[in-house]
């Protein structure tokens, strides 16, 4: 997949009047319509029609009201665990850009040769299941774990250390699971930067540290803002590993949906946790897209 | 440099530790493991209900393969080649509920399924994956596609075949690889994903995600490792075949 090629999925091209191939055209597009008919209903049915219903929970009970939405806001907890969420992400997404930069631009200037092969730890991790992902960390970090074994042993702490069911253990999973977004992101807009341009800055007598940062970072901004926006809002909307890997107080707003769903059985306000969670990524989101595309990330697949 | 080494190290050690551990004999997962045996695997693939739930997740994983296949073949044959307004719009549809959370997704269908009452059924639990697995399947055929030069086809049918002719004998052909690697990447998301078969399975329909994830909550079983190993596996099945199939397609097109 060259850059080239998938340039123009999106662009809205209009087609040049011209009154004696009309019918013809209008025939093409009918058929076009037909062929995106059984995935437009599909997604209508059972993805824009149940969001909907969602949206429609919230305010329903009994009578239309804005109850839930004002419990989410006023009462403590629950601002608590909001609060909490908004934490927990952004210190996940800056240890991915942290972890993540780094490694992204050894792939993007190393030889290519190289970087095909090193991509391949990047992508496995990637599209390996969460909860295994999120499982293997509960081996190495447990009380008994394969970690605490290591520390015991090298007699680096008598009591096996407290390393999962806490918040360390949250950010640690979660930034595992993660980090190939950052990477995959911030990747692939370094490799638009012209290397002509860094040879310049050196034939001009910067140093290699003055090279990257008055020449290369700046350029790679825009990866930095795309990956740290997608990890953010990928974040937000995370369960399977905070809820394994936190303790009590280590609650998410996903989790908190999902314990409103199956166990309070408060299906409206879990609707108005869920709408107040999908604000926020679409924001997000808007913001990723005019930064970079999304399909960008599967450049990574080999 | 070395920051990147570690965290390629990172990256991958758990992935490796996981895979070296269940092959484990002791009671509990030690590293490295004092001696080798299959007595975990043994376990998974012996006990009736995990190997119930390995059938579950083909299935479901099977059906949503071919729903999200054909739709999403369909639909970016029109969003690539088609020429009409608010195509952008469709396209941001198509890839929306790649970044809708799961977890919100999964609980409309809930609702939805409730009220129908379908749940803990294959074909739901497959629709429900089929939403998450089309932008997937569109992504990797827009891109396909694009790299597929129309001229073909346009010969095939200044040369009198219909149009079914042509899709048939002469594109669908030379877009297999790009189609087989995105019938992958749909089964995988369907076997790989949890939050969906977590709110539609019943007691007995179970997927192995959620069986998994049922034991996780109550202890770190080390037959786990084992079948998470099993999951390892399966992807890297699916990523290898992929990367042969792109290095067919690349080497044809040199």
């Amino acid at each position: 997949m060259s850059t080239a090629e998938e340039a123009s999925v999106s662009a809205d091209v209009t087609p040049v009047p011209d009154p004696s191939l009309a019918s013809a055209e209008r025939r093409e597009s009918w058929r076009y319509f037909l062929a995106l008919l059984p995935a437009l209903l599909l997604l209508a049915a059972l993805f824009v029609y149940p969001l909907l219903g969602i949206v429609n929970r919230s305010v329903y009970k009994a009578g239309y009201t804005l109850e839930s939405y004002r419990q989410i806001f006023r009462v403590p907890v629950y601002l608590h665990v909001l609060g909490g969420t908004f934490k927990i992400s952004a210190l996940v997404t800056l240890l991915c850009l942290a972890l993540g930069y780094p490694l992204a631009y050894v792939l993007a200037t190393c030889r290519p040769r190289t970087a095909r092969l090193l991509m391949i730890i990047v992508v496995l991790p990637f599209f390996t299941s969460i909860i295994v992902r999120t499982y293997a960390w509960m081996v190495l970090l447990g009380r008994n774990g394969i970690v605490n074994q290591y520390l015991t042993a090298l007699g680096l702490t008598d009591k096996p250390l407290a390393l999962l069911y806490n918040q360390g253990g949250v950010l640690i999973g979660m930034t595992y699971v993660l980090l190939p977004y950052m990477v995959l992101t911030v990747y692939s807009v370094m490799l638009g930067i012209d290397p002509g341009l860094i040879r310049a800055a050196h034939s001009l007598g910067a140093s290699r540290l003055q090279a990257f940062r008055r020449v290369f970072l700046p350029l790679s901004l825009p990866g930095i803002a795309g990956g740290t926006l997608l990890v953010f809002i990928l974040s937000l909307g995370f369960f399977i590993t905070p809820a394994l890997m936190g303790g009590p107080s280590d609650v998410m707003i996903a989790m908190l949906i999902e314990r409103e769903v199956e166990i309070t059985l408060n299906w409206s306000f879990a609707s108005a946790l869920a709408v107040v969670l999908l604000a926020l990524t679409l924001v997000g989101f808007l913001g990723y897209n005019r930064i970079v595309r999304l399909e960008r990330i599967f450049e990574g697949r080999p | 440099m070395a920051l990147a080494g570690a965290v390629l190290f990172f990256l991958i050690a758990p992935v490796a530790i996981i895979i070296i551990v269940s092959f484990s004999g002791a009671d509990y997962l030690k590293f490295p493991p004092p001696y080798l045996s299959l007595r975990w695997y043994e376990r998974f693939f012996g006990v009736p209900s995990w190997r119930q739930s390995i059938i579950v997740s083909t299935q479901v994983a099977g059906l949503t393969m071919v729903l999200a296949t054909a739709l999403g073949l369909l639909a970016s044959l029109a969003l690539v080649r088609g020429r009409f307004r608010g195509k952008g719009a469709i396209y941001a549809l198509l890839l929306s509920p790649m970044i809708v959370p799961t977890i919100i997704t999964a609980i409309g269908l809930y609702f939805f399924f409730v009220r129908i009452k379908a749940t803990g059924s294959i074909v739901a639990m497959a629709l429900g994956h089929t939403v998450l697995a089309l932008p997937v399947v569109v992504i990797i055929m827009a891109a396909t596609l694009q790299g597929f030069d129309i001229r073909f086809e346009q010969a095939a049918l200044s040369l009198g075949a219909s149009r079914l002719t042509a899709l048939r004998r002469i594109t669908l052909p030379l877009i297999f690889p790009g189609l087989l690697s995105a019938a992958l990447f749909a089964f995988l998301t369907s076997f790989d994903e949890l939050l969906i078969p977590l709110f539609l399975s019943g007691v007995e329909v179970q997927t192995l995600t959620v069986r998994v994830w049922n034991s996780l909550v109550l202890e770190v079983d080390p037959t786990i490792a084992a079948v998470s190993s099993f999951l390892i596996g399966v992807t890297t099945a699916v990523l290898g075949v992929s990367a042969l199939l792109r290095g067919r397609r690349e080497a044809a097109r040199a």
